[in-house]
Order: C-alpha cells, then structure tokens, then sequence
C-alpha cells in the first residue's frame, strides 16, 4: 500500500493550491458578501482543464484520474467552497453521467463543450417533496411523437441560472416505481425551462442554487440518456461520484480552518502569552489535525476506489460523512478559538463555519450517508 | 430548591411571550438582513418597560426577580436572540455596576434614566484584552475635579445606541487586575465616539460597535465603586450576565426545537413524515433531554443569585451548558429541514447563526471552564 501521489497527481495538486491563492482566496468574502457568482473564474478553471478533469481527451476533458480531481477539489475548495461546489456539480454531476450513459453523439453534443468548460452543467434530481426520498419524483417526462415532454418542478439546483446543459430525473413510468424513473440530457435554454426563485443562503453564496420549472419543455429522442426506468440507477450512481467530490470541498474548508486557527493561535496573545502555548488550545488543533487526515484517507480511498472501476457507494458515503461532520468541526473549533473575532466578517473563519454547514446536507444529508453505509452492512 | 414562580410573576412572562409573538416575531427576518433592530419596536421596548426589568422599583425598575427575569430573556430569545440580548446586556452588566457599586448619588442620576430606556452598555474587551480582561490598557488618569480617559473599547453590544457606558480602565498606569477602576461615562462626554457596527455572522438584531476614549473627561461622582475595584465589579457583573446568556440561549434553544419538532410532524419522506423516523426522533430527543438539563442548572444559578448565596459557579456552568446545548439545538434544527434548513426561507438557518456567539460572549466556554475549574479546585464542589 503506497500513500505518496505520483509526481502528475502532486502537480495537480499545487496547480490547484497556486491558482486558488492567486485567483479565489483575494476574492472569496467579496462574491460571498455580494452573492456573485464568479463566472470569470470558472472561465479560467476551464482553462486549466478542470472543468472536465477525469473526461477523456477525446471528449474534451484532461483525461486525469479521480484522484487528481478529488486533490484539485480540495485545493479550489481551501480557496472557496463555492467555487468548489460549482466545479464539483459540473464534473461529477453533469459531465461524469453523460460520460458513463451517454451515447457518442450525446458526448459530442453536451460532454465536449462542458467537460472544455465552454458550457456549464447543472443536476436536476430534487424536487419540493422530494429530497432524501429522491425516488418521490413527480416531474413527469412522457413520450411525445418521437421525443419528450417533460413537466415538473426541480428544487436547490447548484448552478441553475447559469448553466447550459441540465441532467434532469424524471419519471417517465408512475407505476414502476424508481424502476419508472429515467435521465435526460437537455439544452438549459429548451423553451419551458425556466428559474422560478433563486435562493438566499446561510454560505456558499457565490454559487447560484436555484428552483427550476419546466413546463411542457420539448425534448428529441436524443436527450435521453441511458436507457428508459434506467434513471434512478444513473442517479444514484453520479451521486456516488459526486459524494467523492464534495468530500473533497469539505476537506478544502476543514484544512483552511485548521490553518487559520494555527495561524492565529501563534499570533494571539492573552494572559502574556500565545494562545498556542495553552493545552486547551493546542488539544483542539490535534483533534482538528486528527480528523482532516482521517478524512483526507477515507476520501483518497473512495477515489481511488472509483479509479478501479469498483462499486463505492459506501467508501463514497463514509468519506462525505466523516469529511462533512470534520468541516463543520473544524469551522466551529477556528471560530472558537478567534472568540468574538471569529463572529466578525472580518476575519475569514465566520464564512468557513458558513459555507461548511451545506456539506451535512447536500449530496444526500449525513443521516443518508448512514442510510447508505448501513445498508452495505446489512445486504 | 423551588422554581415556581408566583401567579403575577407567571402572568408577567405570558405578557412578554404575547409581546414577543405578536410584535418582535414579524420583524426577526428584517431585522436581520438590516443589521439593527426596528426603531419603532426598540421604542415600543422602552415603553413596556424592557429596559427596567431587573431595576429596583425605587428607581423606576420592575423589580423583578432574576429567575423570572430569566423567564423573560427566553422569551424574548425565542422569538429574536438579538433583541433578547440587548435587553439583557442592560439589564445586567450595562446597569448592574451602577446598581450594585456606585454611590448613591450616581445611582439616583442614572438608574432612573435607563429604566425609562435610555440603554447601558459595558466596555471592557479591547483588540488586545478579550479572555484576558485584566491586560487592559485603556487609561484612566486622576486631574482637578475628575478623571481623564483614552482608550478604545471593542464588541460593545449596544453601544450604537446607547447613553450611559461602563468603562474599565486602567487607573494613573497602575498595573494588574488591582489597577483597574470602573467609570460611567455618557455620550455627549466630548471626546467619546462610537465606531461603525460590526458586521457579523448572526443577532444581527443587535449592534455591536467600537468605542474610541480620546481625552474624554468625567467627574469624580463618575467612579464606579472604590479605586482599584474595577476588575472585580467586571467579574461580578458578568456572574449575572452569564445567567441572562443562559436563558437566552434556552429560549433559542426551545425555538430550535419547536421549528424541527413542527417540520418534523409536517415534512413527508419515504411516505411519512419525518418524525416517524427513529434517526429524527433521537434528534429531538437529545435536544428536549439537554434543555431541561440547562434550564435546571439556569434557575439553580438564578435562585442562588436571588438568595443572595454564592452563584458564579453556577453561572458559568449554565451559560457553558445552555450555549453548547443551543448550538446543538440549531445543528440539529437545520439538519431535520435538510436544504430549507440552510435557507433564509426558513428561521432555523437564523437561529444557528445566532447560537454560535454564544458559545463565545460573557467568557468563552473556556473562560467558564476555567472558573469552573477553579472552584472546584478550591474545594467548592
């Protein structure tokens, strides 16, 4: 068992890390005071080729492995989270399905341009009654002459206004249950589609999340994706990936936490000396320490598994898990250690413990993280 | 130890709980994104009587005791912690100093004014003086007919508006915690000024700003106590202060707790509602076990202080206990609505802003720790 990265993965790596320093971290509490989403730097991301990272060349992307993402995930997510999210959702959640159940021509139209960032993606799978209960969906999609038309509501879409290309779950068969749902690959500009509320969030502000109404949207044969009743099986499946990916982001916010509560606990004095020097303080920093390395393992390992070609819903589950809850953790434990400083916009910590909260919940909340970790137990 | 309160006490705390619901609730969601409170509610809070709570009736005050003051601060904080927090930071350390160690003089000038709301507030955390209080270098100097101050003053809870302002400083350069004098300074002192309002993560109801001492002088009535007792009228009125953070994060802590027992009951996943599930049952259960836990320890600390017995103990173990618990309380509430949760759609994503400073004002839980830890040490246990 090796635990050093190769030479390609560890440039990966610092790219990310030098890019978020120079383009995101000067700039990450203005698009969170402003909610701005900042499209010129997903136009650089794309540049560097994270877009589309473990997309094949011929499809566009930069051909890395799952490793390489999860590391430039952490790295851009230590800058911004929301930058994170809004990388992480275009990699894992829209290129990743087309790439494993599209067709060439699928991949050439939507795959090409997204994975070279020329487009941006979006995942259309919650709805207003159903959220961690993702089967309940109640968008219909019903053959229309040779294609679709779908009807439905789509709720918390990350990069929703913005996006171009929507993988969207709808259930084309009521009465099959999850085996009557399918996926669809559709243009976010197909008339019908429409933002119907963007939402006001606790953090990751500078990425859009917004509800989505489609009313009588027209699509060709060609935007199906996978086969028909194969969608709730897509869904799952791109959610396993993209669990790696926002592991990732919540490892990002946990080792800026930790940084900064280094930082900072060496620079503070009180009672004549640095905080650093008191046992409270310095136990904290270990527990922080302790539990972003754990993390960092679990979410290498779920990669890596995925790398294999193995099935990883539950090394998936595990590693946003135990990254989410160390996010949070850590978020809280930075704060705590800045005391009233912490609760200040002033000082970067107070939007960390904002932005970490979302990762106990998106991607399937933490409690179906354990719904998922139990049930490879007890099949 | 009896908490039961009287029938007009009883009937005092269901007045706030109505006033709460139906005046300070309607304006929580602005108040927030405005980063103040409502002037025509803060007005309203004068005319009730908010502002005297705690003071005797010979000054004007209510007169309540601090159990059913507690009783009230919850109330408040269930609906809107920051206006919970402005009330009670006057009610205890912006006015307790005066009310407890000044002259009688200075207490006949003042106390009147600030039961009728003109509002108090504590200076006493400096950008170098936070869990060390007693490093402080605001200055205080003696000159004819007074004493001169400099210095600058930060997290002042409500500072942006108000007319009296407790001042620790530090006496003719004399050091330690033996140096430090407490002063009562008003607003219109030439030389005072009030800095820009903190921008902060959450009671954003309430304001907190920073106070600049440039040459501000004060006459001799104005020294708070005897020379040299600054450091321990601080501590002193923290113990009461600590008690009213309790209650504020219990009643934050309740708000928590209604909002995901409400949306746990309503909310259909899996074909039921959520409530049904044991995962979110044990959720509300860990919440509901420590309230009571916090609540006990809060009127034990409060029928202490009402006895006049020794409470600090207590006090910090409550404010410990009860602030921990509220920020559980919200992690929770957040996570039984999901994504609404982490929506301005919904108060829960208000009240977990809210809880965390907690956590952090009147002493960290690691300044309560440490007095905690003293105590027992000292055989007080």
């Amino acid at each position: 068992m090796k635990f050093d990265l190769t030479s390609e993965q560890e440039l990966i790596r610092k790219t990310a890390r030098d890019f978020a320093e120079k383009e995101i971290i000067p700039y990450a509490a203005e698009w969170d005071r402003e909610s701005r989403y900042p499209k010129e730097v997903v136009a650089k991301l794309a540049d560097l080729g994270f877009m589309g990272m473990f997309v094949p060349e011929e499809w566009g992307g930069a051909g890395l492995d799952q490793v390489s993402y999860i590391l430039a995930m952490e790295e851009i997510s230590y800058g911004d989270a929301s930058v994170g999210v809004i990388m992480s959702v275009n990699n894992s959640l829209t290129c990743w399905p087309i790439l494993a159940y599209g067709n060439d021509q699928q991949k050439e139209r939507w795959l090409k341009p997204m994975a070279q960032g020329k487009t941006l993606g979006a995942f259309c799978l919650s709805e207003p009654q159903a959220g961690t209960d993702a089967a309940a969906q109640t968008t219909i999609a019903k053959p229309d002459g040779d294609g679709w038309v779908i009807n439905g509501v789509k709720n918390f879409i990350t990069n929703g206004p913005s996006a171009d290309t929507l993988v969207l779950i709808a259930m084309t068969d009521p009465s099959q249950g999850h085996h009557g749902i399918s996926a669809f690959v559709i243009d976010a500009d197909t008339p019908g589609v429409s933002v119907t509320h963007t939402e006001h969030k606790m953090g990751i502000r500078a990425s859009e999340t917004a509800q989505m109404a489609f009313d009588d949207v027209k699509v060709g044969a060609d935007s199906l994706l996978g086969k028909v009743g194969e969608g709730f099986k897509i869904a799952m499946s791109t959610l396993d990936g993209g669990r790696i990916g926002i592991a990732a982001q919540a490892l990002g916010i946990a080792q800026a936490a930790l940084d900064h509560a280094v930082e900072y606990s060496k620079e503070r004095k009180q009672f004549g000396r640095p905080l650093a020097k008191f046992q409270a303080i310095q136990f904290k920093l270990a527990d922080m320490k302790m539990r972003v390395d754990a993390a960092r393992l679990l979410t290498l390992r779920a990669a890596y598994v995925k790398d294999q070609g193995r099935r990883h819903s539950s090394e998936s589950a595990m590693a946003k898990l135990m990254a989410s809850t160390t996010a949070v953790h850590c978020a809280e434990e930075a704060v705590q250690i800045f005391g009233g400083n912490g609760f200040s916009e002033e000082y970067p910590v107070e939007k960390l413990m904002r932005d970490a909260k979302i990762c106990d919940i998106y991607e399937g909340t933490n409690e179906v993280q354990r719904m998922v970790i139990a049930a490879g137990l007890l099949a | 130890m009896d908490f039961s309160l009287s029938e007009q006490e009883e009937l005092f705390v269901k007045g706030v709980r109505d006033f709460a619901r139906g005046e300070i609730a309607p304006l929580s969601k602005q108040m927030d994104e405005d980063g103040i409170i409502d002037q025509g509610l803060l007005q309203k809070l004068k005319e009730q009587g908010f502002f005297a709570l705690s003071f005797p009736e010979e000054y004007g005050g209510v007169g309540l005791n601090t159990l059913t003051y507690g009783l009230v601060i919850a109330e408040l904080a269930k609906v809107d912690a920051g206006v919970a927090i402005m009330v009670g930071v006057h009610n205890s350390v912006g006015s307790y100093p005066v009310l407890r160690f000044g002259s009688e003089e200075l207490k006949k000038r003042v106390l009147p004014e600030m039961a009728k709301g003109h509002l108090g507030s504590f200076c006493v955390t400096e950008p170098g003086a936070g869990s060390d209080a007693a490093s402080i270098s605001t200055r205080a100097d003696t000159v004819d007919g007074g004493y001169v101050l400099n210095g600058e003053k930060i997290w002042v809870t409500n500072g942006y508006h108000s007319r009296f302002f407790v001042v620790l400083a530090r006496l003719d350069g004399q050091p330690g915690h033996h140096g430090i004098s407490a002063f009562l300074v008003e607003r219109d002192n030439p030389g005072l000024s009030v800095g820009a309002k903190e921008d902060k993560m959450g009671l954003r109801s309430s304001d907190c700003v920073s106070v600049v001492f440039d040459g501000v002088k004060v006459s001799g009535e104005n020294l708070i106590g005897e020379k040299g007792q600054g450091f321990e009228i601080a501590m002193a009125s923290l113990d009461g202060g600590r008690i009213g953070v309790a209650y504020q994060a219990i009643g934050l802590g309740e708000a928590c707790l209604d909002a995901a027992t409400a949306y746990a009951q309503e909310r259909e996943q899996f074909g039921r509602p959520i409530a049904q599930q044991q995962a979110i049952q044990w959720m509300l259960a860990d919440t509901a076990t420590e309230l009571e836990q916090s609540s006990l320890l809060a009127h034990k600390a409060a029928t202490l202080k009402d006895q006049g017995k020794p409470f600090s103990r207590l006090a910090a173990m409550a404010k410990y206990s009860a602030s921990e618990m509220a920020n559980r309380a919200a992690d929770r509430a957040v996570q039984i609505h999901g994504g609404y949760g982490y929506s301005k759609d919904y108060p829960v994503e208000r009240y977990y802003r809210d809880a965390r400073v907690l956590r952090i004002y009147e002493g960290t839980n690691e300044i309560q720790k440490m007095v905690i830890a003293r105590r027992v040490l000292q055989g007080e246990h």
